[in-house]
């Protein structure tokens, strides 16, 4: 059973990777995946990020509870932030703990894939020269990446 | 039933949330974004591609062939753009 949070706080990377791993002498892999806000060739002056509180913990705590059911985990902890968030600065964490390298890094994958698809966030950019830019359009590309988890 | 909304559909609205009393031919939830879309300019901006409209009942995606009957909470929004 892993831990879903959504938050406005930025989080340590490193200090939940030691979370996962503290105490156990089964674990073989962390394989951990940090997204960041790109400033979009210095356009881009924040991201404010919006959420659905309540189905947002819940719909990651499914994909996890999904990621666990397909692959032998040892842990798993998934952080989205949301508010405002300036380029360099993280917007979330997704950390998968298990005996060997294949499913650590296959969970975290498919766990990315679906946060960026189906967990209920939206992005809208805010422009350097102080505009309220659109709202971030969703990725063809990104769908794609996800249906292929959903695939035998 | 409970209705909220986000991003450019809450925008287009002007309302984050609202209560709904939807008749009772309004079976779906492709029932529901459609009647919505009568309700006046703003929902019908917000409306206007009905197909790229996303919903969850209580907290669950759903598809638009769903039946709303026994909803307390549905939410309408854009494809999300999380991660």
């Amino acid at each position: 059973m892993g831990a879903a949070r959504v938050q406005r706080e930025d989080f340590d990377a490193a200090a939940e990777g030691r979370a996962l791993t503290k105490g156990r002498y089964d674990i073989g892999a962390l394989a951990s995946f940090i997204g960041l806000c790109r400033d979009e060739g210095g356009r881009l002056a924040a991201l404010e990020i919006e959420h659905y509180p309540g189905m947002a913990e819940a719909e990651i705590a499914r994909v996890i509870a999904a990621a666990e059911t397909r692959w032998p985990l040892l842990g798993v902890t998934v952080i989205h932030r949301h508010g405002a968030i300036k380029p360099g600065e993280q917007i979330v964490y997704v950390g998968v703990a298990a005996a060997h390298r294949g499913e650590a890094f296959a969970a975290a994958e498919m766990l990315i894939d679906y946060l960026k698809t189906g967990a209920p966030f939206w992005k809208r950019a805010r422009g350097r020269d102080g505009t309220v830019g659109d709202w971030v359009e969703a990725q063809a590309s990104d769908t794609a990446q996800a249906a292929r988890w959903t695939k035998p | 039933m409970k209705a909220l909304y986000f991003a450019w559909v809450r925008e287009r609205i002007g309302a984050n949330e609202e209560e709904l009393a939807p008749p009772a031919e309004v079976a779906t939830v492709g029932d529901l974004v459609a009647w919505l879309a009568t309700r006046g300019e703003n929902y019908a901006h917000a409306f206007e591609k009905p197909q790229v409209i996303r919903a969850a009942l209580d907290r669950v995606h759903v598809g638009r062939e769903a039946k709303i009957a026994g909803a307390r909470e549905i939410a309408l929004f854009p494809p999300m753009t999380g991660g």
